[in-house]
């Protein structure tokens, strides 16, 4: 009962800390910290689930997150005129002959017996296949990119509901889970974590070269939203007159309830994820997990498929950043490639899955919430240090204007210094494994 | 002619460059593969190491220039850079007393080094951008190219110009001062023995009476000396922008892998496979071609296999295939 009782307590200090602001400063901002608190807590489930049960490194989280970016505008947006006709057919085609390749090279190396026969038809395989894949590739991209740059100049996506992306999202992130799982488990634990570094950054780099699939750093912006625009309901005098019996202006409640609408959303998505972890914590796959973590050679002995089991748990967690990623494309209503940071998608999450507790789903939640504040919180905090700092300063001193331009930077070091001291002094984090 | 205008072009923007990138790759995975031997963990955070270096050699250069001090046609920075590595050195003994240490007692499990180094990773890089900003600094000065295009269009009279910059021969020279001496005290000093058995065995080496304490302050002291050296190349060679080392990350660590991890030999030639493999796969083959082929034939697209923002993936790619194949690299590192 203590224990219920100490992590309910946490909750409602979270809880009381966002009531706070939203007094102190508007409810509007409060209601954001919200939304952008259940993205993050589902993304720190997804990174619990390989941390916390199976001890799986993954520096990659950002790359899986702007992959579900990457499919809220491949689902959401409407066609582009004529993109298709164009160059869209080519470019698929394309891209099946690439990946066609691909599977005839891997067939080629299971089926052939070593020698330089194979590997010279491997490479001729490699070359040709490159080669045909780059001649059809390149002129439907430039035709694609050319209908209208300014405005589209890319495939556009399937005009369809854009939660639908949500799920798709997910299923592009396992995707290339699978891939990088499947070259780089079973080695060394570090390798992991260097691959997943790469494939973030390379996948990054696609969403910002590639224009004819999401327009590059030029960005897409309006993707449509699952709810409805502020702009409507003022419009709507049923809900003007709602908003008056409660004491709001319709441009206030407007703003709020579109705002609690998404929230009701991705609760309801954090809440049925946070109910399947819990089931598959508590189920004899995640005791499995939990076993192969804690010893990776007696779960082997007792003939567990130590490789299997971890490219599984990789897949899901991906997934679940995935679908994250997705989510939070959509609340944001544009996929901006060059906001991508690897201290906001990768560190910042780690960090909320250490304070809140590895291995535990509420205090992967909590630290969701919790980090996601101070986040918010720690610039305005840390100009407000340098601000105190630099009190006693003239104006215009090169050292006052150096510390108050430098405050931006302190997210780095803080969210660095906050990691270092909870591994070294409370490794079990805020809400501990049972 | 026409080959040998083709072998200039291809020296100018294939070689020369390769050789200079593939230097300095060298030197980090150099760095990444000794504490790997050693302390037996992937620091995430030598490539914020290297920019913590080249920044300090970047403000000592800024004071020697501005008190006059110049070292005749070669960049002010080579005579900041012992300063700078002093600096280094100090910054990662201070980290690894304050941080490392209580890990390395407890014998924690390599994954718990590696999200350890993550923090100090943005530690360090939350200290270099709070100290010197984000953007580009430029402390390159002296003589900027040991022989201009032009000068060497008029001497041999080719089409083709071949430069070389004063960095990219500095590096090269430099690297191969390091290599040297590193490699000399790893094979004959009583140190650098002990490194060794450290890094084969270590429970054998602790019964033979080595101090492990020891052997891992002078890796962090060579680490920091490769660090700094190369973070300081690269910067002269490039630009400075603290940003840019965060990504080396990523063909650094491939290097490491590729040569085999703990392998130093490993290290330098994990280091040119890479660099040649992206400077070659991203350079635009059009001027060569054309050379070499009859005009009938010639290109007419830049006959580039991928373009340079994908340049990363070049890295990656090499690192899975090895990854694949030969997860210990192509010498023999140390575990897979």
């Amino acid at each position: 009962m203590n224990e219920t009782l100490r992590n309910t307590g946490l909750f409602a200090i979270i809880a009381a800390l966002i009531i706070y602001t939203g007094f102190a400063q508007s409810w509007n901002a409060a209601m954001l910290i919200i939304s952008m608190g259940l993205i993050s807590s589902i993304m720190a489930l997804g990174v619990n689930l390989q941390w916390g049960f199976a001890g799986l490194f993954n520096v990659g989280i950002m790359g899986f997150v702007a992959l579900g970016g990457l499919a809220a505008v491949l689902i959401g947006m409407p066609p582009t005129e004529g993109g298709w006709s164009a160059g869209g057919w080519g470019i698929m085609a394309a891209l099946l002959l690439g990946a066609g390749t691909l599977i005839v090279t891997v067939q080629v190396m299971k089926r052939m017996t070593k020698g330089w026969l194979r590997t010279l038809v491997v490479l001729a395989l490699l070359v040709g296949g490159f080669f045909l894949f780059r001649a059809i590739l390149d002129p439907s991209v430039a035709a694609v990119e050319s209908i209208n740059p300014a405005g589209t100049g890319y495939l556009g996506g399937l005009g369809l509901p854009v939660i639908i992306a949500w799920p798709v999202g997910g299923l592009f992130a396992a995707g290339a889970a699978w891939i990088i799982g499947k070259t780089a488990l079973g080695l060394r634990s570090d390798y992991l974590a260097i691959a997943t570094l790469g494939i973030a950054e390379i996948i990054i780099a696609i969403l910002k070269n590639e224009d004819w699939l999401s327009r590059g750093v030029k960005n897409v912006i309006g993707i449509p939203r699952p709810v409805p625009y502020e702009i409507d309901l003022q419009n709507d005098p049923g809900f003007v007159a709602r908003a008056s019996e409660f004491g709001f202006t319709p441009v206030e409640a407007s703003t709020l309830w579109v705002k609690f609408l998404y929230i009701v959303l991705f609760a309801a998505v954090l809440l049925i994820l946070l109910w399947m972890s819990q089931r598959a914590l508590n189920s004899p796959w995640g005791r499995m997990l939990r076993a192969i973590r804690d010893n990776e050679v007696a779960a082997e002995a007792m003939g567990k498929d130590v490789t299997a089991r971890h490219l599984q748990v990789f897949i899901l967690g991906s997934a679940i950043c995935g679908i994250a990623g997705a989510m939070m494309t959509t609340l944001d209503s544009q996929l901006t490639p060059g906001s991508y940071q690897p201290l906001r998608f990768t560190f910042l999450i780690w960090v909320m899955v250490i304070v809140g507790g590895s291995g535990n789903n509420f205090g992967a939640v909590l630290g969701g919430f919790l980090m996601w504040y101070l986040w918010v919180m720690v610039e305005p905090m840390g100009l407000w240090l340098m601000n105190l700092i630099t009190y006693n300063m003239t104006d215009g001193y090169w050292l006052k204007d150096h510390l108050i331009e430098s405050a931006a930077h302190m997210r780095l070091m803080t969210m660095g210094a906050v990691l270092l001291l909870v591994l070294r002094f409370s490794p079990r984090g805020l809400i501990p494994e049972k | 002619m026409d080959l040998l205008n083709a072998i200039v072009a291809l020296a100018n923007y294939v070689l020369v460059p390769g050789i200079a990138y593939g230097s300095q790759l060298a030197l980090g995975a150099l760095g990444v593969t000794l504490v790997y031997g050693i302390l037996r963990f992937s620091n995430f955070a030598h490539g914020d190491t290297m920019a913590l270096g080249a920044m300090s050699a970047v403000l000592i250069t800024w004071g020697f220039q501005s008190i006059g001090l110049h070292l005749w046609v070669l960049p002010t920075a080579l005579l900041a850079l012992p300063f700078a590595i002093l600096i280094t050195i100090g910054l990662l003994l201070g980290t690894d007393w304050m941080v490392y240490r209580f890990y390395r007692e407890k014998k924690a499990k390599p994954v718990i080094f590696v999200i350890v180094s993550l923090g100090v990773t943005f530690i360090y890089n939350g200290i270099t951008r709070f100290i010197i900003g984000s953007d580009d600094k430029n402390f390159l000065d002296g003589e900027r190219f040991i022989i201009s295009a032009r000068t060497f269009k008029s001497m041999t009279g080719l089409e083709e110009g071949l430069a070389i910059k004063t960095t990219q021969g500095l590096t090269v020279i430099t690297a191969i001062i390091v290599v040297a001496v590193l490699f000399w005290f790893l094979n004959k000093t009583r140190s650098g023995k002990s490194m060794r058995a450290y890094s084969d065995n270590e429970d054998l080496a602790l019964l033979s009476g080595i101090n492990p304490e020891r052997v891992v302050m002078i890796t962090w002291i060579i680490v920091a000396c490769l660090a700094t050296t190369a973070g300081v190349l690269y910067g002269l060679d490039k630009s400075f922008k603290p940003f840019t080392y965060f990504q080396l990350l990523l063909p650094i660590f491939a290097s490491a892998i590729v040569g085999g991890l703990g392998n130093p030999v490993g290290a330098i030639a994990g280091g040119f496979v890479i660099a040649f493999s992206e400077v070659t796969i991203t350079y635009a083959w059009k001027k060569v071609l054309g050379y070499m082929m009859p005009e009938s034939l010639a290109p007419d697209g830049l006959v580039q296999l991928l373009s340079t923002d994908y340049k990363f993936a070049v890295s990656f790619v090499i690192l899975l295939i090895v990854l694949l194949f030969k997860p210990t690299g192509l010498f023999k590192g140390q575990s897979v």
